[in-house]
């Protein structure tokens, strides 16, 4: 793990703090992949197992009011971001206590408090919208940031084009976020892209891009801590194009054939958490005893929710004709 | 109480101008819509920017963010009116609207809203062809969480889009080159006018006859020939696509018995069909002729002169179908 010398370095708190997101993020995945696998949830999954760093490095800065929009595979991004779990489950099992009431599910989970603004199916769709956010944020002269996380495939739709081209011209206060996987679902990236890195795009929009190995919780920090502070100063927006892998393929039950021999084995060597833990203990910010209550703590919370979640009852179908307007539809 | 004469136009920019004083949080956006470009490509925006600054914001050609940045905005406390600048570009922006903007607070559980406008040109006449000239109103009547607003007079244009602004939901306002061209007094203290309410221009009651924008202004033309052939009409203008007014139409349904429906959109699929079906559903028994629509054929709008005023439903063609249903 690299560790710049002139760049903004993370603090002992700052390395624990991340490393909680990231564990955070695993064990709740786990959870989901257990609950999925028992047969006791019905949900498409797209676990972002291996790309842990990304979203606690990113989370790490943000409080309550900023705000992030993000993708069917960013349950990842909201864990990071705090947002309590309870509901969280209850929405992936579809209940009424479901931070959506059921009616988003698992790729639109929604929790404005948290400042989890929109989740969306539609690849590319994150941009656009985290760009409003950001000019209401602009317009309001407050210090509010917007995250748009989306995937390296996502940097191929149009929709990319357009926003950060409006970004970088209203110098909005908003950070891309590109956790780069090598796949769009079963395309790699040298065949769906004509350059070699995303961040090489950001030229064309008058805005800094940096391609950050999206593994390393200190590369990560000393590019979001910079890339945050700029929008925070009013300065415009920044793409990170983040490098990382998703362990478990595109969808849970990916086949992943489409992957060269080997690929799989080789990213899985390079996995994020039990490298940043051993860094942890070896650089004496942290103890095994420490680390291993914190996972505790956390293994408790996701059961609780998970609890919590299954048990919450099924909505009613008055529910369809609510929250379509403002106004309840008619029966 | 004090009038002044205006066009559609001039009643949107009336609108525009009242409620960005009234509500700081009531935004502008769009292609050339500042005042050094021009207020837009009808100018309906004109003197916003020079009065209201930095809430007028003319974009890029962009309309995927153009709604997409009205969306987060409107998100976040605010009432972005955005121009798209004709009907047929809202197909580029197709996902911000229909998978975002209109169901966002549905699929966030009521947490999230977007109280958009969209504001937006089209119509045939001006031989602008397939790609310029579209009424695509049944696309975006046929999803959940958008109202879907197309006014024909200029008071309606004013009142319609106050409405429209204040409304917590997104709404798309066609403004519809057939309308534009007559002037007519507005109450200089003309208010919002509440969408989902239709306006009864002539009551009558032999043929009930359902339009809206473009075609509310053709029927009018048509009034004296429907006088002249001894048929008394009630022409009702929806004014608000969805959701729409069953409630006048129905009553003037039961009331005349014969319907007809007539609007610039394609017939084919077109709005009219789900106004006829509802009408028979309602009404099976009582009525004295079958439900008959009028709307454009299914071809693109077409360019040479000729053939546009041939795609166009005319009055003439009014005249005869209300003739038809009387015999
Ligand atoms: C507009 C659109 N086209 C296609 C899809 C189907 N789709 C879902 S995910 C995906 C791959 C996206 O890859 P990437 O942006 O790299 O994100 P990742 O899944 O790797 O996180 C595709 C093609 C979609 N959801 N939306
Ligand atoms: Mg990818």
């Amino acid at each position: 793990m690299s560790e710049a010398s002139n760049a903004p370095q993370p603090d002992t708190k700052a390395l624990v703090d991340i490393y909680r997101r990231m564990v955070r993020i695993e064990r709740n995945d786990d959870a989901i992949l257990s609950t999925i696998r028992k047969g006791r949830l019905q949900m498409p999954y797209y676990s972002a197992r291996g790309q842990e760093v990304i979203p606690a490095t990113v989370s790490h800065f943000l409080t309550d009011e900023d705000q992030i929009c993000t993708i069917y595979r960013g349950i990842q991004d909201m864990v990071a971001k705090d947002m309590p779990l309870k509901p969280l489950w209850a929405e992936i099992a579809g209940r009424v206590d479901g931070t959506c009431k059921g009616k988003g599910g698992p790729m639109h989970l929604t929790h404005p408090e948290t400042g989890v603004m929109v989740t969306t199916g539609i690849v590319g769709s994150s941009m656009p919208i985290a760009n409003g956010l950001a000019w209401a944020a602009q317009l309001d002269g407050s210090k509010r940031v917007v995250i748009a996380y989306f995937g390296d495939g996502a940097s191929n739709i149009g929709a990319f084009h357009e926003a950060m081209n409006l970004a970088g011209l209203w110098k909005l206060p908003v950070i891309f976020v590109c956790p780069n996987n090598r796949y769009a679902e079963h395309t790699s990236f040298e065949k769906g892209t004509a350059v070699d890195k995303i961040s090489k795009r950001a030229v064309g929009y008058g805005m800094p891009g940096f391609t950050i190995d999206g593994n390393d919780p200190f590369e990560m920090y000393a590019h979001v801590a910079t890339a945050i502070d700029r929008a925070r100063a009013g300065e415009g927006p920044t793409l990170l194009e983040c490098n990382t892998f998703r362990f478990m393929g595109h969808v849970l039950g990916d086949d992943m054939k489409y992957m060269p021999e080997g690929e799989l084995a080789k990213a899985k060597e390079n996995d994020p958490l039990p490298a940043f833990r051993q860094k942890l203990l070896d650089d004496g910010h942290a103890t095994e005893a420490q680390l291993e209550e914190m996972t505790q703590q956390i293994e408790q919370e996701v059961a609780a929710a998970r609890e919590f979640g299954m048990a919450s009852e099924v909505p009613s179908a008055d529910e369809l004709r609510r929250d379509v307007f403002e106004q309840e539809m008619s029966a | 109480m004090s009038t002044t004469k205006m066009h559609a136009i001039q009643g949107v920019n009336a609108a525009l101008h009242q409620a960005m004083a009234e509500d700081e949080k009531v935004l502008v956006l769009g292609e050339d819509i500042a005042d050094p470009e021009g207020g837009g490509i009808t100018g309906a925006a004109q003197g916003l920017s020079t009065k209201f600054g930095d809430r007028v914001r003319s974009t890029p050609i962009s309309e995927q963010a153009i709604v997409g940045a009205a969306i987060g905005a409107a998100m976040a406390g605010y009432k972005p009116v955005a121009e798209i600048m004709l009907m047929n570009f809202t197909t580029v922006a197709m996902d911000m609207i229909f998978n975002h903007a209109a169901k966002l607070r549905f699929m966030s559980g009521g947490q999230t809203s977007v109280p958009i406008v969209i504001r937006t040109l089209t119509g045939a006449g001006w031989q602008t062809a397939g790609q310029h000239a579209d009424h695509l109103e049944g696309w975006f009547a046929h999803a959940a969480g958008i109202k879907v607003v197309a006014p024909s007079s200029p008071a309606d244009y004013k009142g319609l889009m106050l409405s429209c602004i204040q409304d917590p939901d997104p709404c798309i306002f066609i403004e519809s080159a057939g309308t534009m061209f007559i002037p007519s007094e507005v109450d200089d203290d003309q208010g919002p006018i509440p969408l989902g309410k239709a306006r009864i221009v002539q009551e009558g009651t032999d043929v009930t006859l359902v339009t809206w924008s473009s075609q509310c202004i053709r029927a009018q033309m048509a009034l004296e020939g429907f006088a002249e052939a001894g048929v008394s009409v009630e022409l009702i203008d929806l004014r608000t696509i969805s959701p729409w007014d069953r409630e006048t139409v129905l009553a003037s349904a039961q009331k005349t018995g014969r319907v007809l429906i007539a609007h610039e959109a394609v017939r084919d699929f077109g709005p009219g069909a789900e106004i006829a079906a509802t009408i028979n559903e309602e009404l099976f028994g009582k009525l004295k002729a079958p439900v008959r629509r009028l709307g454009a054929p299914k071809c693109p709008v077409p360019f040479a002169k000729a053939l546009e005023d041939a795609y166009i439903v005319q009055p003439a063609d009014m005249i005869a179908a209300v003739k038809g249903l009387m015999s």
